[in-house]
């Protein structure tokens, strides 16, 4: 934002209007029908808003980033299957360490663990999609799809294969949900997500250079191969991040990112990264608060989450956006 | 699938070229025999073979379980009548059905291949079979003591308009590229299913969502599988038409030019398949990559004539998710692992090895 606020120019002003209703948002959320027990109602809804806020940044961040580096549209993390690779990788680990192993360990220590597992799979898959040669979209996103197909049915083969007992310790892991953060994970989130951000802050840059397409970028200077791979490692840990709080969620990063795009009007990346953060905000809390206000509904919100955003997405591809 | 056909001749590498969407510059690249020259039959004798095989698995899948049943108990009856009592109400229904719904799903995944001219459709990837089971949900919630039959009519219903929004939106997307149909139609399976799970949840029904959607044997009784019956003589119905597919399958104009309607194939296919979806959805819940693993390869072997590649299909789907079944069976005895579940493993490694190895042709 520039020094004379007074003169705005269009895409700060609707920025700034986004940032004010995901306040407003977060506002409502937390002092709405208190009834006067604010030492209770406070710390106890801070908990949820700091768990919705830090996965509304992870996917909001992790799908503009990744639709530089593919340079589409259409691609997401998610639908790339990196969220159900997250979920594989959960569940081989207790497949093959138990679950007594597991409880011994801390799982902070655990879960960087598993996030540095993450990486390194993600940079593999990465390179075995993207880099052999000139693929076809439409073959990396098929190729994609039914990635995510082969492990989640590879999750729940692994999930078969697991004692009951086992499993229940599995299923507490798998989903904090928005309603019952663990608070220790919750703060190892927010300290990868920093790492990451801090990180992916110094490539903000390079990334307008990015969308410019992989040739121009090189041409430019850029060096390429480094600058993605560093962009995926951001992308997998803030996947690992927001799978590791609410579980997969396949179309809200594209959801998000596209109506990011589509609002700011603006290809820079300082722009387009914080209105993604704000409407997936908005579009988490002020769901949510919707829902539980006025329907009156339970924790819906995926659901219709992933109705919209497969909407969107038939949309995207009958305008012909993916080419 | 090597278990089936041992000796399946050294495929001529026809590569996997999709039934050319009429967008599609791939087209060109096809180096398979039209569909009609027939030159490329399939000896009658290896059909034999894949029968012979499934056969076998079929007796397999007869004797593995928790309850122990061997050949000896059966042929001295009257000393051990229980094993007779397993293997009548529960393992043969179970084999049955098994065998049954294999068929049925395989050709269905054929059918639907050459109606929507794209390889890599089938009832799980155009949401048909999603849709089939927000059917199952409607008739739950609005009318749950209707007989199991009224059920499944509703089902297919629900499976044919689903599927026919499919086939609309495929004619809206602009450019369309083979590999974008089996896109949208997964994500448009995700759009079902995100409607069935709101309303399940809403009215507590999330279990027997599972149970529904997940395709599972293990409960199969006599006097539960008997519908999959009506799948079977579907699937003998597409047999006896098969040749109007064929002709289906090569475009609007020709099929119009040599003095067929169109529109007419297009809905029995459609009819065919969403009837065949819904009765399997309905009783064993979704087997994925069925249709779309087994075409594609008998396509490999017999080429595309639907009169002759059918019986293949037939055979291979049977066969297909028998094995995946007894694999299922075994791997974790006495417990079970639902047959959909492997077959999502097994069928999306396949489908990714179909996908990736013509990638040299791909630009």
């Amino acid at each position: 934002m520039s020094a004379s606020a007074l003169r705005l120019e269009g895409h700060e002003r609707r920025l700034l209007l986004l940032g004010g209703l995901a306040a407003f948002c977060v506002v409502v959320f937390m002092t709405v029908d208190a009834g006067g027990k604010w030492d209770f109602v406070l710390p106890f809804r801070a908990r949820k808003v700091a768990t919705v806020l830090l996965v509304g940044y992870a996917i909001a961040v992790s799908t503009v980033l990744f639709q530089t580096v593919v340079e589409n549209r259409v691609l997401t993390p998610a639908i790339m299957g990196f969220d159900t690779l997250y979920l594989l990788l959960q569940t081989s680990l207790l497949f093959f360490l138990g679950s007594r192993t597991m409880a011994s360990l801390d799982s902070r220590l655990l879960f960087t663990v598993e996030v540095a597992i993450m990486v390194v799979f993600s940079a593999v898959l990465h390179r075995w999609l993207f880099e052999g040669g000139r693929r076809s979209v439409h073959l990396l996103l098929l190729t994609g799809v039914v990635l995510g197909v082969l492990f989640r049915s590879l999750s729940s083969f692994l999930q078969r294969l697991i004692a009951p007992g086992e499993f229940d310790f599995l299923q507490d892991r798998f989903f904090a949900s928005f309603n019952n953060p663990d608070p220790d994970l919750l703060i190892v989130s927010a300290l990868m997500t920093l790492g990451a951000s801090v990180l992916g802050f110094s490539l903000m840059r390079t990334c307008d250079v990015l969308n410019l397409g992989r040739d121009v970028a090189i041409n430019l200077g850029v060096d390429h191969r480094r600058t993605v791979s560093r962009l995926l490692a951001v992308v997998a840990v803030l996947v690992s991040v927001s799978t590791a709080l609410v579980g997969p969620v396949t179309f809200f990063g594209l959801l998000v990112a596209n109506l990011a795009h589509g609002l700011v009007r603006s290809h820079r990346h300082v722009h387009v990264l914080p209105a993604a953060v704000f409407l997936a905000v908005i579009g988490l809390l002020g769901g949510q608060l919707v829902l539980e206000r006025v329907f009156s509904f339970g924790a819906n919100l995926r659901v219709i989450i992933e109705f919209l955003g497969g909407l969107m997405f038939i949309t995207l591809l009958m305008r012909g956006v993916l080419r | 699938m090597s278990t089936r056909s041992p000796d399946s001749p050294p495929l001529p590498e026809p590569g996997f070229a999709p039934r050319a969407s009429v967008a599609s510059h791939e087209a060109s690249a096809r180096s398979e025999p039209l569909p009609m020259s027939g030159a490329k039959g399939a000896p009658l004798p290896l059909l034999a073979v894949a029968v012979l095989g499934v056969l076998v698995l079929a007796g397999i899948s007869l004797l593995i379980g928790v309850s122990h049943v061997s050949w000896e108990a059966l042929l001295a009856p009257s000393e051990n009548q229980r094993a007779v009592q397993v293997l009548v109400i529960s393992r043969v229904p179970r084999t049955l059905a098994l065998l049954l719904a294999g068929m049925s799903l395989a050709v269905a995944g054929l059918i639907m291949q050459m109606l929507a001219r794209n390889r890599f459709v089938e009832p799980f990837t155009a949401g048909t079979a999603e849709s089939a089971s927000l059917g199952l949900l409607a008739v739950t919630l609005l009318a749950p003591g209707l007989p199991i039959l009224a059920r499944t009519a509703v089902a297919a219903c629900f499976a044919m308009a689903g599927t026919a929004l499919f086939l609309f939106i495929l004619r809206r997307i602009p450019l369309r590229s083979a590999l974008v149909v089996p896109v949208v139609g997964l994500v448009l399976g995700a759009i079902f299913d995100a409607a069935t799970t709101f309303f399940a949840y809403r009215f507590s029904l999330l279990q027997s969502l599972m149970a529904w959607t997940t395709g599972d044997f293990s409960s199969v009784l006599r006097g539960r599988y008997e519908l999959l019956w009506g799948a079977f003589v579907l699937t003998v119905i597409a047999y006896v038409v098969a040749d109007r597919f064929t002709v289906a399958g090569m475009g609007e104009a020709f099929t119009t030019n040599l003095g067929l309607s169109h529109p007419r194939i297009m809905a029995l296919g459609l009819a065919i398949v969403a009837m065949v979806t819904a009765v399997v959805v309905a009783t064993v819940g979704m087997i994925p990559f069925i249709g779309l693993v087994v075409p594609n390869v008998v396509s490999l072997i017999v080429g595309d004539n639907a009169r002759r590649s059918i019986p293949w299909v037939a055979v291979l789907g049977a066969g297909f998710v028998l094995l995946c079944d007894i694999v299922g069976r075994v791997v974790r005895q006495p417990y079970e692992i639902p047959v959909g579940t492997v077959a999502g493993v097994v069928g999306s490694l396949l489908f990714l090895h179909l996908l990736l190895r013509r990638d040299d042709r791909v630009g």
